[in-house]
């Protein structure tokens, strides 16, 4: 009896370590993470499924997920992208800058979290190589999903790649430069 | 014109760019959540494939909110396709035009071009190259850049992070090399 208690005191210790190593490990080479310390019920996600439909409405209608218009930006033909991406990076930053300024909450009253990225080596090669794959197939991550949406199933084959790519990464990280 | 019509022609940049930098207080406000897309990669990945590998082993289930958007992302795919689609052919610059005929790529109808990006072509070298090595590339360098588009050029430029700015330059430098010196000899394959 006494012994079952230690351990399961060993237990909870175990368990509040994980917590923060959860944390590092799931910072990872990761900007997008979960900065909340709450815990919701599951469908409370599909609030983030409805921003998800607009993004993706977005993405067909400003023809971002085109394959032509991808290439015509690598090829300084169209300012479209350009735009684009400027235009949301400028409202981003007014966005960030804003919640800073005003410690603006989220809507469960969290204080909104950031952290600063270290760089490494990883952002140098990754970077390289994810930009030649994104002139090949006209599609980063994002668009991938959409382009599956509206139709185009043979992406699907694209996507389950850049599964593998992910996983083959994940396998082999310990021997990469960083 | 109607509203409708109005909204099935093509969005300038000056409305989906705003539309799309608002996804990222509206991520934060909403629960805490950092807007990215790659990550929902590594946590298909963490969620069947873990193979004891480290970098998987981690509570995906605190990530899950991110496949739920994702999902999104392709629901509104559908949405935008089926109800509010653009009538009109894509129009293209004339010199890519010219350049893609050159390839025997004439038709520039959908946002993919079904020309090259279809089922039949997946078993041929250059298909090969586009879909599968193209996909694998995309998943292998978001991941390792730690980001990607969304992730460091739109969520970490905002947050004035400076690796994001070098992974975004590096993602620019790798699209220009592809498309104008090594895509030119795929598409001739």
């Amino acid at each position: 009896m006494e012994m079952s208690k230690e351990i399961m005191n060993q237990n909870t210790d175990i368990q509040q370590i994980s917590e923060e190593q959860d944390y590092t490990l799931r910072s990872t080479d990761a900007v997008c993470i979960n900065e909340s310390h709450l815990h919701h019920k599951w469908y409370y996600n599909f609030k983030y499924m409805a921003v998800g439909v607009l993004f993706g409405i977005v993405f067909v209608k400003a023809e971002i997920i085109s394959w032509f218009r991808i290439q015509e930006m690598f090829r300084f033909q169209s300012f479209h992208m350009y735009g684009v991406i400027g235009s949301a990076i400028m409202v981003g930053m007014v966005s960030v800058w804003l919640i800073k300024k005003f410690n603006i909450k989220t809507i469960h009253g969290e204080t909104i979290e950031f952290h600063d990225k270290v760089f490494n080596k990883g952002q140098i090669y990754g970077g390289l190589l994810f930009g030649l794959g994104w002139a090949i197939t006209g599609a980063c991550p994002g668009p991938l999903f959409a382009q599956i949406g509206t139709g185009a199933t043979v992406i699907v084959v694209t996507l389950l790649s850049a599964l593998a790519g992910t996983w083959i990464y994940g396998y082999y990280r310990d021997q990469l430069p960083h | 014109m109607g509203i409708i019509e109005f909204i099935k022609q093509p969005w300038p940049w000056y409305v989906a760019g705003p539309v799309i930098g608002l996804t990222v207080p509206a991520l934060l406000i909403l629960g805490n959540k950092t807007f990215g897309i790659s990550s929902s990669l590594r946590h298909v990945c963490a969620m069947c494939l873990p193979a004891n590998i480290p970098f998987f082993k981690y509570d995906w289930k605190k990530e899950i909110w991110n496949l739920f958007f994702v999902a999104g992302i392709a629901f509104g795919g559908i949405v935008a396709i089926s109800l509010l689609k653009n009538p009109s052919p894509i129009l293209i610059h004339p010199n890519l035009a010219i350049e893609l005929a050159s390839y025997g790529i004439n038709d520039f109808h959908g946002l993919v071009p079904s020309q090259l990006f279809n089922w039949g072509e997946l078993m041929s070298v250059k298909g090969f190259i586009l879909m599968v090595v193209g996909g694998f590339l995309v998943g292998f360098g978001t991941r390792y850049a730690g980001g990607c588009t969304s992730g460091h050029a739109i969520m970490g430029i905002s947050n004035l992070q400076w690796p994001s700015l070098v992974a975004t330059c590096c993602f620019m430098a790798g699209g220009f090399l592809m498309a104008n010196v090594i895509l030119p000899f795929i598409l001739s394959l």
